[in-house]
């Protein structure tokens, strides 16, 4: 009698613990994200007024998404810009970091200060400091300069790669790439951290099993290396795709702000940001759905 | 045989050494992208105008000037601003760590109904772009009612610092969904022994996570820390709504090139860039100093905080 009795108290306080270390949150959740995002649901199918005192909504339908994709100039190309360039990005920032993390997982010398070079970007390449870089006089000239007349530039290797006459889509990717080396580079360094924790995890059993097996290292990589990262890949896409959608330079939005603070209405800003938040959600969606059928589970 | 296995030796040396030559450009290569910028910074930020459209001038200018500095420090009231900033995101930072820190050890510890649901709520908040909830949170805190508890008008909050007080305190703050997620990663990992023999000791639930969890949770709260001091610092979205008109660096770093070339009635793309360039210096400077000083904890951090496993 006693010992159930017992047992469902401390699960009882157990429960309770859990909740109150947790409660700030809820809390915090309900206040501060939540009611603002029905709110902001709400706006967008009103007409929102500063009066004296506060602010008056007048119910207008549909008309502010029918305003943002019909009738505003920009936004619909922006918008479509936008989530072409992050499909873009994400594989390629992926790949890289996936390739970087295994290079600095090898020993040589100067291996210690390679990764804290690798992940310098986190530290100083965010928030303002991207925002002012993206329009610096300085840097667009000296990036127009390069992309003519580089070796590595992608009208270069456009012209070159016509030549063998590679379909235009993989022609228009792979050149694209190239223009955007720098922004990649310095767009992986969380996800480089995570493969490189990762690789440390794997243990070192399996590959020395590997090596008694007579696996070659190309072998070693398809069969061991990939499986074991392959729940990271899913982890790495979806921060890079929430990072880029959210970065302060991505054109969208600096839309969505200028919209409504610039003029444009609280009430069309709050549509745009809705249709972003739903292409992200479709987005990570499909993404997360085919990525994870290629993940491997050890357990 | 042994002249056979001699050659396959030798070839696997020349291997060997061609790729640690392949690698070491490769590396370079790549430091070199990630220095660039700041390259391009450091020595727009000492050039005087006329070295910008001298052809003979790539990288050094023709002497270090400094004046580009004492104008950029004056306008941005460097020492003042500097020292807000500092406040600011060390209040912010310590208070996102405090409730991240305890809200992880709750989802990581303890089993309830709803738990998941919670849970999901986290990554709810890692999803939504800050962008979609900005109006809304700024009309909210311009005209605060405390949801419905103080009288209509309500006050003004913008410009003081309590949305980051309220929003921080309560793990809403920027990026706080992925502290808390690391926070409870790394208490997840942790022996369940630690706690059954603090129980058996008689320590109650907040003793126990004040004596026995936080002295072992050390590292992984100081790479949330760490991570929560640049991501302040650099913050201009949230940083720019609440604090508009306030001397914050990042606030004070984005007007300072115009303000000045409208004072001196002189505005060209040439001079604004290496006024833009010599602030963000200023305003990166001391992210790199910390960064130096402690990078072993932002990259051992994440490896060690068990946020893969």
């Amino acid at each position: 009698m006693a010992g159930p009795r017992f047992r469902m108290t401390r699960s009882r306080r157990q429960a309770l613990t859990g909740i109150l270390f947790t409660l700030p949150f809820a809390v915090g959740f309900v206040l501060f994200f939540l009611y603002p995002f029905l709110q902001s649901i709400r706006f967008s199918m009103s007409q929102l007024q500063i009066v004296a005192g506060g602010y008056q909504l007048e119910p207008v339908g549909l008309e502010n998404y029918r305003t943002a994709i019909l009738v505003h100039p920009e936004f619909l190309q922006v918008f479509v810009e936008a989530v072409f360039r992050t499909l873009i990005d994400v594989p390629l920032i992926v790949v890289f970091a996936f390739f970087a993390a295994n290079l600095l997982n090898q020993p040589f010398r100067g291996r210690t200060l390679a990764r804290v070079i690798f992940f310098l970007p986190v530290i100083m390449g965010a928030g303002i400091v991207l925002q002012m870089e993206s329009a610096d006089y300085m840097m667009t000239q000296l990036r127009t300069a390069a992309n003519e007349g580089g070796l590595l530039s992608g009208a270069v290797l456009r012209n070159f790669l016509y030549e063998l006459r590679i379909p235009e889509t993989t022609l228009d990717y792979v050149t694209s790439a190239v223009d955007r080396i720098p922004e990649i580079i310095r767009a992986s360094g969380v996800q480089i951290l995570v493969f490189l924790a990762g690789l440390q995890s794997i243990p070192r059993s399996l590959y020395e099993a590997a090596d008694v097996e007579g696996f070659t290292s190309w072998e070693r990589f398809w069969l061991i290396t990939l499986p074991m990262l392959s729940p990271l890949i899913l982890t790495n896409s979806i921060y890079t795709i929430i990072d880029s959608f959210t970065v302060g330079t991505n054109p969208l939005v600096k839309l969505v702000r200028s919209t409504a603070f610039g003029g444009g209405g609280f009430g069309l800003s709050s549509a745009m940001g809705v249709l972003y938040f739903l292409s992200i959600a479709v987005i990570l969606l499909i993404a997360g759905s085919i990525i994870s059928r290629f993940v491997f589970y050890d357990n | 045989m042994s002249a056979s296995l001699e050659r396959k030796l030798f070839w696997e040396r020349v291997g060997g050494i061609a790729w640690s030559i392949v690698r070491g450009v490769i590396v370079l290569g790549i430091c070199y992208v990630i220095f660039y910028p700041l390259i391009v910074k450091l020595s727009s930020s000492l050039m005087r105008e006329v070295d910008m459209f001298d052809n003979m001038v790539q990288f050094v200018p023709r002497m270090l000037y400094l004046e580009n500095y004492k104008i950029v420090w004056e306008y941005m009231d460097y020492p003042v601003t500097f020292r807000n900033s500092l406040l600011l995101t060390l209040m912010v930072s310590l208070m996102q760590l405090a409730s991240c820190t305890l809200i992880g050890y709750g989802f990581a510890r303890f089993r309830w109904r709803g738990q998941s649901l919670l849970f999901a709520c986290v990554v709810f908040t890692l999803v939504v772009p800050p962008q979609m909830i900005m109006i809304p949170l700024y009309l909210n805190f311009r005209y605060f009612t405390f949801f419905g508890l103080l009288p209509e008008p309500g006050v003004n909050l913008l410009g003081s610092i309590w949305p980051f007080v309220f929003t921080s305190l309560t793990g809403t703050g920027l990026k706080n969904g992925l502290f808390i997620y690391i926070m409870r990663q790394f208490f997840r990992n942790m022996p369940k022994d630690l706690e059954e023999a603090a129980a058996i000791d008689g320590a109650g639930a907040m003793r126990t996570f004040l004596r026995v969890m936080l002295p072992n949770a050390v590292p992984a709260m100081l790479t949330v820390f760490l991570f929560a001091f640049v991501w302040q610092w650099n913050d201009y979205f949230f940083t720019s709504i609440y604090l508009s008109n306030a001397k914050v660096l990042p606030v004070v770093l984005e007007s300072a090139s115009m303000n000045i070339m409208n004072d001196i009635n002189y505005i060209a793309d040439h001079y604004r860039s290496i006024l833009d360039n010599t602030g963000m210096i200023l305003f990166i400077a001391p992210l790199l100093i910390i960064y130096a000083i402690l990078q072993r904890y932002f990259i051992e951090g994440v490896e060690r905080t068990g946020i893969v496993g």
